[in-house]
Formats: structure tokens, C-alpha cells, sequence
């Protein structure tokens, strides 16, 4: 099994060179089933390698099908790595993404274009599992850079809408500016240590850092550049709101299985070099945690079905990181994992809705739909009791160890815990808030729209989901609830290099105290919940009296506190200013005038020239013979000198 | 030791004269069978030079040059005036000036 | 004193007639006033021992060349105000021009020689010693004047020759053009 680890990226790929350039001719039916079908091939590739990987005591295994660069003692193999690490990533890209691409059969049968669809999606599949598979940093940017093609070609899907395009564009420059993060760190690593392989450039990262501790802390840093840019933190995270641009689905394959989550893992990938540095990791928690709180807030106003989850994945993001940069990285990963769970179940529940509405996405024009869509209603409620923490479902397993890493881990902070506590209450009243609005109360939609449930094909990837988002924790169970915390377990190996350099884990807590964590972040998902059931069930007016109220402060979060109007006052204008006035001044003053003052050279050379061929005999013929006159006299002139 | 009529440079003179009206018959000619006896007449003053320097050398080599130049001037003549005789044809005239399919 | 009379006549009378041949506008007078300096030529050519030479310039020279140019002359039916206005008019001048520096340049390097000659051998100039120098030292070359004769033959014929009736005689009857402009030449 492990030997074809190599062919597990491939079979996506093979959907798309199929989907690309047969789609279209063999019919949408056919398109779909290619594009499940190589997803499937490859999770169930990915099983097989776990379970292959359990049985090899070294935890790691190696391939490299073929040389890619070998220039001088510049080496680099096109290797896969296949850890615990990595088998989780493939586990959680090819499983959730094929049940996207079940759901994405169903959602997009009206789509004429759904060969392209298919064929992007497996594409983006297909780097992903790259990004992640990759043993060195330059076959991990392929991917990285694939993703975000992808992700531009994806959320630009529907391109004859302007708005859609825009978005396109925006998540694309915008993870173009992560992106100059990652490869000025990914030159900086070869400058330094002479290799790109993860495996070579840990080994010798503690060297390296006795020499200049600063030059960990740059690579760390800008390493984390490229994370914020694909997994949208501040202060790079405004692509992803407009990402929803996209289909329903690709956000859901966006924000849950793939490219928001390769920053995460890149992070932990790296673990060992952000150990390293504890500047770095201090970044990393502290960003992290102000984008949870930060995107949290403006997931509570907002509108729009598929926007609250937008700034909630954001939100739920930011946690990773700051277990991440607590020195948690198991629980960061562990709610990758989970939160891949929940969130494509809330994004594949939202599209379900949307779908059943006639493309309607304004929660306002909502309401009432637990009746009509029973199945999406239910799975829907079960994935946003997991994103607010309710036990025993995996959205509470993995927040939960987050709150208590961050609070209990020595280089955590309470503060940060307490930043992360009251944004779970928040999560879990704006989750409530999306819930009660959609699904309960009196119906806000046109009488002319008859919701209906959806299609099987749309329907079984939720309840699936719906079934993991419930178990799905429990594979990492806390010991103090009488769990193994097996997952930690399994990641282990990985971040053994990281965790000997942190300080170590002192057990003083006493189990009173996590307990005590413990009820105090159920307490406020509960209390998020009932919050939510206050205003929008209970008593509907309060919203919006306190909107008249708190108008200010009301729009200040509907306006997304106003950031893409200063990024757009202080960034883009300044530069397309420059850029215009660039163009004018330099490239069709200078270059362009470069090149056709050339062309006008030798057009006015070539006119002057032709002027000479007049066909006149005797014209050519006196020319001729006062060049004969001119050199004759030359040779008369040298001869009378000589003979004096 | 022999000596010629007149002084060499008084051949030398007389060739380079018949030369040099060669040269201009060639350049202000537009008649093209002007042209054409214009070279006859370089050719000849070329001629001209070769049995002078025969004679001074005493070296039979001269004259037989005078014999090459001769054929070459019979050939240059046939090919010259068939030339002449198809651009008649074509342009109704051997006027050089009427000569003109080169422009560019 | 009568060799130097006869150089002296001979040479004005080529200068002359050379003089009149480029002169004239009327071709077939040109024509004949070149033999005239091929005839001065070849009398000079009898000066300096080159009878066979001189016997060759009249025969081949005046008698086939010239004839050959008479011949076409006379079948073009060329007449002397054949040609309209001179368009570049300052180019005769600037024609002449060469050929006075390109005569000046030669006479500035002619030297003050003397009438010196080398002793001759017996029969230098006559047929014998030429036909020995062509079929001997000179044979190679001399065979290779066939292939240029025989070459000429053919372009001639080729170039000349009438086309096929396929293809139109593109034939424009010289146009007797501006008559008051061609100022009459001297017959």
C-alpha cells in the first residue's frame, strides 16, 4: 500500500485532465461520476496508507517517484511524506471533499458548465493533496500555489458575474501577498540551511538557531505571512468573506477541507522551527486569537446565510492558531479536523437552504423551514451544537482542549483564554442566531417559493456529516472525561522536535481547575444559545430595538468595522495610482517609446534607404564611379607619398 | 636597348583620355547602344596599355591578353545587344532612364 | 621623326573621334566614329611590333564588333531624337565630373618616362609568335575563351529570342516624344 502513496494526489488529477478536456462530451452524468469517483479512489487510499502507517513503528514513511530539480548540489526530489500529520490531512481532504463532490452532483445538476466545475474541483483536490502529502517545502508550494489558482478559478466559477470575478481576483491577490511571505522564508530556508527537505531542515534547525536565533524568528515569521494569507487571518482574512462568490460547495470544500486549512497545517508542519522561536508562536496565539474574537463579532450581524459562516470560519481558524501558537499544536490540528466536520456540514446544510430558495441568501427573508427540511434542519442543528461546544459533539472535544491548552500551557496566557471563551459564547450565539432565523419562527420568504428538502445526492452527504460532527471527536476524548486522548497520541511523533524545545509542562494544575474550565466553556455555549433563543425566538423586537440604539456601534459590524474601505483608501488606491501613473509615465512613455522609437528608426532608415534604389541607370552608375574616383584617388594619394 | 616612338607617358596619357571618355560616354549616356560602344572604347584603351607594356617588356604575353580581351569584348557585345534587343522589345526604346523596374 | 608624326596623328584622331562617339546623338554616326578610333588604334598597335594585333583590330574589332552594333542600330531603328527631355540633366555634368578627377588622378601619378623598349626577338607581334604563346604558356586560358564564346552564343540566343506566343509581347512603340527638346544633334 504505502509504496503507491505517490498515486493517491494522481487520482484527482486524473479527474481533472479527464473532466477537462472530455467533460463536456461525455456529459454531465459522466463528469460527476469521474469527479466522485477519483475522490473516492483516493480516500480509500488514504484508509489503506493509515492503516499501513499504524503498523510501521517509525511512524513515517518516504517516497519520491522522480528527481524534479537537480541543478549542482540544488536537490529536490518530488517526495511525498506520509506521518500521522499528513495521514490525517489526506484522511480529512479526500473524505470531506468527496462528500462535496457527492453534494456538488446534486447542487449543481442545473449548471451547464458542471464538466469545468467537476474538473476544478478535482484539481483543487489534487493540490491540495500535494500541499499536504510533500516531504520538502518546494513540492509543498505547488500545492500552495495550486490551491490558490484553484481557489480563484473556483470562487470566480460563475465569471459573468462582475461580483464574482472581483471576488476571484481579491482571494487571489490577496494569498499572492501570503504567498511572498512563504517563498521569501522557503529562500531564506535553502540560503541557510542548504536543503528544502522538512526532515533534513528540522534536524538541523536547532543548530541553526544557536547560531541566530534571529533568523528562526524571520523564517517563522514569514512563514506565518503565507499562513494568514490562505487561512484568512487578520490581517489577510478579507478575501475569504468574499470568497462566497463561489457555489455553495466550493466554499464548503474551501473552508473546510482545503485551503484555509493548509496555512494550519503548514504552521505545524513547522513546528519545530516556530519552537524555536517563541516570538513566533507568541505572533501566531496572539493573531490568532484576536481574528477568533475579531471575526466573531462580525459574524453576529451579519445578513447573509453564507457571510455569517464565512466570518464564523475565520473565526474558528483563529482558534487553531492560537492553539497552535500556545504550543498545542495536536489540538489545533484536532480542530482542523473536526471543524472540517461542521463547517462543511453548515456550509452543505446553508446550501441546501439556499438551494430550496431559489437562491435566496438573506437570512431576513427566511424563517420557518424546520417543517419543510427536515433532514437539513436536523444536521444543521447538530453542526451548530458543535461549533457552540456542546457536549459529547466534536465541536466541544476540540474547542474545549484549545481553551484549556491555552489557559494551562505555560507559554499561554489567561488573557487568552479569556479572549477565547467569550468568543465560543459569541460563536454560539450568532450560530443560534442563524438557526432560529432560518429554521424556526414565522416564514419570511415569498408565498411563491415552495421549499422543498433536497435530493439524495445533496441529503446523505449531510446526514455523513452530520454523523461525524458528533463522533468525530470523540477520537480525542480527554483522559480527565475518562478518554484516551488518543488523537494527541497519534500526532505525537510530528511534534516531538517541537515540544523538546518548549518549556516544559508542568502538571500543578490541579483536575478541580479543569473541571472548572471545563463547565465554564460549556456554560457559555449554552449561554450563547439561550441568548440567541431570547431574541430571536422569545422576544423577535429586542434586535431590533437595540439596533435603534446601538446604531453606531451596529454598523461599525455590518461594515466589517470598515476594513476593506481602508484597505482600499491606504493600500489598493495608492498602489493602482502608482500603478496608472507608472504606466503612463514609464511603460508608454519609456518602454513602449523604447521599442517603437526602434521600429521608427528602422522604418525611417529603411524610408531614407529606399530612396537611394531610384532605378535610375546612370544615377547608380555616377555613384559608382565616384566611389571608383574616391578609392582610385586613395591609391594615388598613398602612391605619391611614397614615392615622395 | 630600342626606343619607342614617343615617350611612355605620352601612351600612358592618350590611353588614360580614351579611358576617361569612356567613363563619361558610360555616365551621361541614354542611349544604351552609347553606352555599350562607350565600354568598346575603355576596353580599347585598356588594349591600348597592354600592347604599349608588350612592347617595352618585349614580352609576347601582353599581346596575347590583347587576343583574351578582344574575345571578351566580341561576347559582352552579342550578350550586350540581345539584352538591348529584349528590353527594345519589351519597353519600346534602350532608353536608360526608361529603365526603372528596380525602384524600390 | 615620322613614327612620332604618326603617333601624334594617330592619337588626335582616336581623341577626336572617341570624343564625337559619346558626343553625337545620333547612334549610327557613333558607331562609325568608333571604328575610326579603333582604326587610329590599330595603326598605333603596328607602331609597337603588334601586327597580328593590329591586324585582329580591324578585322574582328572594326569588321565583326562594330558591324554587329551597325547591324543592331539599323534593325532597332534608332534616330537620334528617340529620347524625351533629360529628367536629371545635372547628372551629365556631375558624369563628366568623374571622368575628368577619375583622368586627373591618372595623370598625377603618370611619371616622366622615357621612350626606353626592350630589344624584340625576331618576329615579335606576328602570327607565328602569337600562336605560339596561345597554344603553349596561354593554351588553358585560350580553351576557356571557347566556353566563354561558346556561353555568349547561347545567352544571346536565349535572351533574344522572340516569346513564346503565350506570353504578350508587351510592345510599346517608342513614343516620339517633346521633339523641340532633343536639340538636334550633328549627323
Amino acid at each position: 500500500m504505502l509504496p503507491l502513496l505517490w498515486t493517491i494526489p494522481l487520482w484527482p488529477l486524473l479527474g481533472f485532465l479527464l473532466n477537462g478536456f472530455f467533460g463536456r462530451r461525455w456529459g454531465k452524468k459522466t463528469s460527476g461520476l469521474i469527479g466522485c469517483a477519483t475522490i473516492l479512489v483516493s480516500f480509500l487510499m488514504s484508509v489503506g496508507a493509515l492503516a499501513s502507517l499504524l503498523s510501521l513503528p517509525e511512524r513515517r514513511y518516504l517516497v519520491a517517484p522522480f528527481d524534479w530539480i537537480v541543478v549542482g548540489n540544488f536537490h529536490v526530489p518530488f517526495g511525498f511524506m506520509l506521518d500521522p500529520l499528513s495521514a490525517v490531512m489526506i484522511l480529512v481532504v479526500s473524505g470531506v471533499g468527496f462528500l462535496i463532490h457527492v453534494y456538488s452532483v446534486g447542487y449543481m445538476s442545473h449548471d451547464p458548465d458542471q464538466p469545468r466545475y467537476f474538473s476544478f474541483l478535482n484539481l483543487f483536490v489534487f493540490f491540495m493533496l500535494v500541499l499536504v502529502l510533500a516531504d520538502n517545502f518546494l513540492v509543498m508550494y505547488i500545492g500552495w500555489e495550486g490551491v490558490g489558482l484553484c481557489s480563484y478559478l473556483l470562487i470566480g466559477f460563475w465569471f459573468r458575474r462582475p461580483s464574482a470575478a472581483r471576488a476571484g481576483m481579491k482571494a487571489f491577490i490577496v494569498n499572492r501577498i501570503g504567498d511572498l511571505g512563504f517563498s521569501l522564508a522557503i529562500f531564506l530556508i535553502f540560503w541557510n540551511f542548504g536543503t528544502l527537505s522538512f526532515i533534513e531542515v528540522f534536524e538541523r534547525a536547532p543548530a541553526v538557531a544557536a547560531v541566530s536565533g534571529g533568523l528562526i524568528t524571520a523564517i517563522g515569521l514569514l512563514l506565518f505571512m503565507g499562513a494568514t494569507g490562505k487561512s484568512a487571518q487578520i490581517p489577510l482574512y478579507v478575501w475569504l468573506p468574499d470568497a462566497m462568490e463561489g457555489p455553495t460547495p466550493v466554499s464548503a470544500l474551501i473552508h473546510a477541507a482545503t485551503m484555509v486549512t493548509a496555512g494550519v497545517y503548514m504552521v505545524a508542519r513547522c513546528s519545530t522551527l516556530f519552537a524555536l522561536a517563541p516570538v513566533t508562536l507568541a505572533v501566531v496565539a496572539i493573531i490568532g486569537a484576536a481574528t477568533a474574537l475579531f471575526a466573531a463579532s462580525m459574524a453576529l450581524v451579519q445578513n447573509d446565510i453564507k457571510k455569517v459562516l464565512a466570518y464564523s470560519t475565520i473565526s474558528q481558524l483563529g482558534y487553531m492558531f492560537l492553539a497552535l501558537g500556545v504550543g498545542a499544536f495536536a489540538a489545533g490540528i484536532f480542530h482542523l479536523m473536526t471543524h472540517a466536520f461542521f463547517k462543511a456540514l453548515l456550509f452543505l446544510g446553508a446550501g441546501s437552504v439556499i438551494h430550496a430558495l431559489s437562491d435566496e441568501q438573506d437570512l431576513r427573508k427566511m424563517g420557518g423551514l424546520k417543517t419543510a427540511m427536515p433532514i437539513t434542519y436536523w444536521t444543521f442543528l447538530i453542526a451548530a451544537l458543535a461549533i457552540a461546544g456542546v457536549p459529547p459533539l466534536a465541536g466541544f472535544v476540540s474547542k474545549d482542549e484549545i481553551l484549556w491548552q491555552s489557559f494551562s500551557s505555560p507559554i499561554g496566557h489567561w488573557l487568552l483564554w479569556l479572549v477565547g471563551t467569550i468568543t465560543a459564547a459569541l460563536t454560539a450565539f450568532y450560530m443560534f442566531r442563524l438557526v432560529f432565523l432560518a429554521f424556526h419562527g414565522q416564514s419570511r420568504y415569498p408565498s411563491t417559493v415552495h421549499p422543498h428538502e433536497s435530493p439524495g445526492s445533496m441529503a446523505k452527504p449531510l446526514i455523513a456529516l452530520g454523523v461525524l460532527s458528533v463522533i468525530g471527536g470523540w477520537i480525542g476524548w480527554p483522559k480527565v472525561l475518562g478518554g484516551g486522548s488518543w488523537f494527541e497520541h497519534f500526532l505525537a511523533p510530528v511534534f516531538e522536535g517541537a515540544e523538546a524545545r518548549l518549556p516544559a509542562r508542568e502538571a500543578t494544575h490541579s483536575l478541580g481547575l479543569e473541571y472548572g474550565l471545563i463547565a465554564v466553556s460549556i456554560a457559555v455555549g449554552l449561554l450563547g444559545i439561550g441568548w440567541a433563543y431570547q431574541w430571536y425566538v422569545k422576544s423577535p423586537e429586542r434586535p431590533e430595538h437595540l439596533r435603534t440604539r446601538f446604531a453606531g456601534l451596529y454598523n461599525l459590524l455590518l461594515n466589517k468595522y470598515w476594513v476593506d474601505e481602508i484597505y482600499d483608501a491606504i493600500i489598493v488606491r495608492p498602489l493602482v495610482g502608482s500603478a496608472r501613473f507608472l504606466y503612463r509615465r514609464f511603460d508608454l512613455a519609456v518602454v513602449d517609446g523604447t521599442a517603437n522609437g526602434i521600429a521608427k528608426l528602422a522604418q525611417t532608415l529603411a524610408a531614407t534607404g529606399v530612396r537611394t534604389s531610384t532605378g535610375r541607370f546612370r544615377l547608380g552608375a555616377v555613384t559608382f564611379a565616384f566611389g571608383c574616383v574616391v578609392a582610385l584617388g586613395w591609391v594615388v594619394y598613398t602612391f605619391l607619398r611614397v614615392s615622395g | 636597348m630600342t626606343l619607342l616612338p614617343v615617350p611612355l607617358g605620352n601612351y600612358i596619357l592618350l590611353s588614360g583620355i580614351l579611358f576617361s571618355l569612356g567613363v563619361i560616354g558610360v555616365l551621361t549616356a541614354r542611349n544604351a547602344i552609347i553606352i555599350l560602344m562607350s565600354v568598346e572604347l575603355m576596353l580599347n584603351a585598356a588594349n591600348l596599355l597592354l600592347v604599349v607594356f608588350a612592347r617595352v617588356h618585349g614580352d609576347i604575353g601582353g599581346q596575347v591578353m590583347v587576343f583574351f580581351v578582344l574575345t571578351v569584348a566580341a561576347a559582352e557585345a552579342a550578350v550586350g545587344l540581345a539584352i538591348l534587343v529584349a528590353v527594345f522589345r519589351r519597353k519600346g526604346s534602350v532608353d536608360v532612364d526608361r529603365l526603372n523596374m528596380l525602384k524600390g | 621623326m615620322a613614327d612620332q608624326l604618326i603617333f601624334w596623328v594617330a592619337a588626335i584622331v582616336a581623341i577626336i573621334a572617341a570624343a564625337r562617339v559619346i558626343l553625337l546623338k545620333n547612334p549610327i554616326v557613333s558607331v562609325l566614329h568608333l571604328i575610326v578610333t579603333l582604326v587610329a588604334l590599330a595603326v598605333l598597335f603596328l607602331q609597337l611590333s603588334a601586327e597580328f594585333i593590329a591586324a585582329l583590330q580591324i578585322i574582328v574589332y572594326a569588321g565583326a564588333i562594330m558591324v554587329l552594333f551597325l547591324f543592331i542600330v539599323m534593325l532597332l531603328n534608332l534616330r537620334k531624337d528617340e529620347f524625351g527631355r533629360d529628367q536629371l540633366p545635372w547628372l551629365r555634368l556631375l558624369g563628366t565630373l568623374a571622368g575628368a578627377a577619375f583622368l586627373a588622378e591618372l595623370i598625377s601619378v603618370i611619371g616622366g618616362g622615357r621612350a626606353r623598349a626592350a630589344v624584340l626577338p625576331q618576329e615579335f607581334g606576328s602570327v607565328r609568335s602569337i600562336g605560339k604563346a596561345l597554344f603553349g604558356e596561354y593554351l588553358f586560358p585560350f580553351e576557356l575563351t571557347s566556353l566563354l564564346l561558346l556561353a555568349a552564343v547561347l545567352a544571346a540566343v536565349v535572351v533574344a529570342r522572340r516569346r513564346s506566343p503565350s506570353e504578350p509581347e508587351n510592345f510599346q512603340p517608342a513614343a516620339p516624344v517633346n521633339q523641340a527638346a532633343g536639340n538636334g544633334g550633328e549627323a
